[in-house]
């Protein structure tokens, strides 16, 4: 740098980011460095490449002037740097931008300090008309200062003693207002039926109607005479979500004692919580489930917020064991290829980058265990074969509705569900063609099992066909199933 | 659980796996009585001429065994006709002998064997599992029952060929666990017809003594082929073959000498047909790479460096032997 | 009562033709096959008997089947079930398990409330079968290996 460029460079006043360094096309980034695609939408008359290095500086170093200060540091290790800006196929005004951060920039093991760090800021900047965080790729030396799921997959499934078969679930219903004493007659019936896991819901906390400790007992009684009638280890999703650390610490250690296999929390109780309860999960032997309650608020728009595999990367890092992730053929968005990406990044060690999929980065897990992803909302035994196909096997899939609302009960729910499950199971390992086949598998198991028969017939023509908001770039029309 | 096992002696062959192994063995769709069935078509669809020419190719001489080949590849060919038919019932013992002496080509008539009865449809996989006593028996007691179950779990689906069977039964040891193993290999072969397929191979002499101490074993083998020692002109024929395959070729004294040596070494002890005939030619590769090395100041072609000479074989202890 | 641990345990019970094709969908992905077979089907008894080695390396279910039914002949009367094992990296974990044998009659099990402070309870599950000895537990006995 020549001392003319110096005083340009520090002269005081305002100078475009790409000029002090947050744009740089040569970059090659390190293999410590952490990666970070975003999707931009500068305002009319931004160039591309300004509002990547915007953005850059935004999420790591600059303010909106010059300060003497920087001079002070090596500043420009601690630079963001955008180092690559493609247009959106079919999409005008639309850019991903990429971004390289130095590791020093993280703190160790804090999810709170990585988001603060890469959407603290930024994503409020007036230069931009939108911004989304599209992907994160996550370098193992950082990978390396998480915890990870407190016991991840194959804990799971050996703590459970299940194996070869998704496993099943039911949110109770209503949401709101049954005494805690109903409560656990539907968390009983549907257990004792067939379904391993039933589950409080986002909402159930402690309201005036039912409150936790009166909860916790009766499910508990539910769960240990389901587990007696059947030999299997059953579980509730105790929800310890509440307003303090210190509350969801008693009802954590509260269902702990009483013999639960696993607690459950909310998205909302925050990343540093959610890192506290995992601590506390692994410490305590007890499962974690994580209902991801209002993510939508900022994962659905395409082009503003985060998306969803880069929460999914988060709590893989944050350690949690469940995570609530997509249908595809539910009720709630879930493009089938996305949601694809999303189990693949929850699941896999090495996840590859691939565009259909909506993933932008190879990450690789370094043998971090895998998160079980749960799929929720608007599922029925008649889908069985499309959400094995969709879903695969690391699974929990959960009937709520498509249990509690069999005419014949909710025991009979939660068997028809089972049946449908174990049936498709076996024509896959036979080497059937389960997806075309699906429903003469499920009719003939329909033939020796009145339970699947009625539920067929109540639900067989369910569907919900609409068009997915979030769906990859590089698919020419968005998907349903 | 688990951790991977001992070692494996034995050698093992990984049959075919074709999209219809997949499912359980099908059998023949039933036929109406007056249907009419064109073999000619049932045979190229099951593809047993491939099997039968690549043996053609493979293997020198050796009329008698590959006729009884085709002969048994019609059988069974027309036996699954006949299922559709309901004619034949169940399947025929299918176990066999190998016998004839070293190099005779027993063990490569075994693998396309295995393939043969795969395309047949009589056993699931195709595979060959390939053992000698020592895989079978155990040196304690108590050993010898897993490990013999070990090996024809391995084998099922495929063919068990147990090489120098004979070892299996020591007529002067009465408490030798070979019995053991011979006990247990014809309970399975009986009860197991359908998934395994046993093949003992030996020189044809001390095969018969085995199968005359053990009845119940020869009653159980349908099928004897022998393989006779092939004479000068089929060696010759092999080691061409051989040479073919690894780019050699003898220069003209050299195939003389190659012939000289053939019928020297044929009345020696321990001759091995095929077998001693890849042993001569590998010793003479190493000969010739000695001789190119040695001459210094010169350059060689490619032709120099495919041709065997008369001293690549000269050499030979079987030349030195008999000149003293 | 009928137990329901294991893959299929909803479904009839499977033939040998069933079996089979259950274990050759294992074997297709390279997982090893073990027998094991209990008297004692607590849910948390993870240690069943093991019916010889796990059975690595092999090409066709017969040989498992076989096993099966070997295993069958010597307790009729025990629980066995089929385990494939997938020894790949990150997995490292049993990968199927089913039920392949089952005593006539499944007593089942007895809940045991300990009454605690605080509306606590400490619950056990004790199955009626253990009140008779390990080996005498599902009448007629039947002979050790």
């Amino acid at each position: 740098m020549t001392s003319d460029n110096t005083m340009e460079r520090w002269g005081a006043g305002v100078i475009p980011y790409a000029e002090m360094g947050y744009w740089q096309p040569d970059y090659q980034p390190k293999d410590t460095d952490l990666l970070a695609a975003f999707r931009i939408t500068p305002q009319a008359g931004v160039p591309p490449e300004e509002a990547g290095a915007a953005v850059a500086g935004e999420s790591s170093t600059a303010t909106w002037t010059v300060v003497w200060t920087d001079r002070l540091t090596a500043y420009d290790r601690y630079q963001g740097k955008c180092f690559r800006v493609d247009p959106v196929p079919g999409k005008n005004g639309e850019y991903i931008a990429y971004v390289a951060y130095d590791i020093d920039l993280f703190e160790e093991g804090s999810i709170a300090n990585l988001t603060s760090s890469i959407i603290g800021n930024v994503f409020g900047f007036k230069a931009l008309k939108a911004l989304r965080l599209e992907d994160m790729r996550i370098p193992p030396h950082y990978t390396k200062t998480f915890q990870g799921p407190a016991h991840g997959t194959v804990m799971e499934r050996e703590y459970l003693n299940k194996y070869g078969r998704p496993l099943l679930g039911a949110t109770v219903k209503p949401k709101l207002g049954l005494s805690a004493r109903n409560y656990g007659r539907v968390v009983y019936e549907a257990l004792r039926g067939g379904l391993d896991f039933t589950k409080d819901d986002e909402n159930i906390n402690s309201q005036p109607f039912m409150r936790w400790r009166d909860r916790f007992l009766f499910c508990m009684e539910a769960v240990n005479r389901a587990q007696a009638e059947t030999a299997e280890i059953k579980g509730h999703y105790m929800n310890v979500t509440s307003a303090t650390m210190e509350d969801m610490y008693e009802r954590a250690e509260f269902a702990r004692d009483l013999g639960s296999v696993i607690v459950m929390i909310d998205l909302t109780i925050g990343y540093t919580a959610i890192q506290s309860m995992a601590k506390w999960a692994r410490r305590n032997g007890m499962l974690l489930h994580l209902h991801r309650a209002g993510h939508s608020t900022y994962t659905r728009q395409k082009s503003h917020g985060v998306s969803f595999r880069v929460i999914a990367k988060w709590m893989r890092l944050a350690g949690v064991d469940h995570i609530h992730a997509g249908t595809v053929v539910g009720k709630l968005e879930g493009d089938p290829n996305s949601v694809a990406g999303f189990y693949d990044t929850l699941r896999l060690d090495q996840v590859p980058a691939d565009p259909v999929k909506g993933l932008y980065f190879d990450q690789d897990w370094i043998s971090m265990p895998g998160v079980m992803p749960v799929a929720s909302g608007g599922i029925h035994a008649g889908q069985m074969h499309q959400l094995l196909h969709y879903l695969g096997e690391d699974v929990v899939l959960q009937f709520g509705g498509g249990t509690i609302g069999h005419p014949m009960g909710i025991a009979a729910g939660a068997t028809a569900n089972r049946v449908a499950l174990e049936a498709m199971i076996k024509a896959r390992n036979e080497g059937r063609d389960y997806l075309a086949e699906g429903e003469d598998i499920l009719r003939a198991a329909a033939r020796r099992s009145r339970e699947l028969d009625v539920a067929l017939a109540t639900w067989g023509d369910v569907t919900f066909t609409y068009e997915s908001t979030d769906t990859p770039d590089v698919v020419e029309t968005p998907t349903s199933v | 659980m688990p951790t991977p096992g001992g070692t494996d002696q034995e050698s093992t062959t990984q049959g075919p796996t074709d999209p219809a192994a997949r499912s359980r063995r099908a059998s023949p769709s039933r036929l109406p009585a007056d249907a009419t069935v064109d073999l000619a078509a049932e045979r190229r669809a099951s593809g047993i001429d491939e099997i039968l020419d690549t043996l053609d190719r493979e293997l020198v001489g050796l009329a008698p065994v590959k006729t009884r080949i085709r002969e048994l590849a019609a059988l069974l060919l027309v036996d699954r006709v006949r299922q559709g038919f309901q004619l034949s019932a169940s399947r025929p013992s299918l176990h066999m002998s190998f016998t004839g002496s070293p190099g005779t080509g027993k063990t490569t008539v075994a693998l396309r064997m295995a393939e043969l009865l795969h395309r047949l449809g009589c056993i699931d996989r195709g595979h060959l599992v390939a053992v000698t006593r020592d895989d079978l028996v155990g040196q304690y007691v108590g050993h010898t029952a897993p490990k013999t179950k070990e090996v024809i779990k391995r084998a099922m689906g495929g063919v068990l060929f147990i090489d120098e069977a004979y070892y299996l039964y020591r007529a002067e040891n009465e408490r030798d666990y070979g019995q053991e193993a011979i006990e247990i290999l014809l309970q399975v072969m009986e009860s197991h017809r359908d998934s395994l397929v046993v093949i003992f191979a030996g020189y044809k002499d001390r095969m018969e003594s085995f199968f005359s101490s053990n009845p119940g074993l020869s009653s159980r083998i349908a099928h004897h082929l022998d393989f006779s020692d092939y004479d000068l002109d089929e060696l010759m024929a092999i080691a061409a073959l051989m040479l073919e395959r690894e780019h050699y070729r003898f220069s003209e004294p050299a195939e003389r000498t190659f012939r000289d040596y053939l019928q020297r070494r044929m009345r020696q002890p321990r001759f091995a047909n095929a077998r001693s005939v890849r042993n001569a030619l590998e010793r003479a590769r190493l000969r010739q790479a000695n001789r190119l090395l040695a001459a210094t100041g010169r350059t060689w072609s490619r032709d120099d460096l495919m041709r065997f000479e008369p001293e690549d074989f000269l050499a030979s202890r079987v030349f030195a032997d008999e000149s003293t | 009562m009928r137990i329901t641990q294991g893959t299929f345990s909803y479904l009839p019970d499977l033939t040998d033709d069933e079996i089979a094709m259950q274990v050759q969908y294992a074997l297709d992905h390279g997982w090893a096959l073990s027998v094991e077979f209990t008297d004692d089907p607590h849910p948390r008894n993870h240690y069943w008997h093991m019916w010889g080695l796990p059975m690595f390396d092999l090409h066709d279910a017969a040989g498992v089947v076989y096993e099966v039914n070997e295993c069958r002949q010597a307790y009729p009367l025990y629980y066995i079930r089929v385990n494939a094992y997938d020894a790949s990296p990150t997995r490292q974990t049993t990968a199927l398990s089913f039920i392949v044998n089952r005593p006539p009659d499944e007593p089942g099990f007895r809940l045991e409330r300990q009454e605690h402070v605080d509306r606590r309870l400490r619950y056990t599950l004790h199955p009626y079968a253990a009140d008779r000895p390990a080996g005498d537990r599902y009448p007629p006995t039947m002979p050790e290996r």
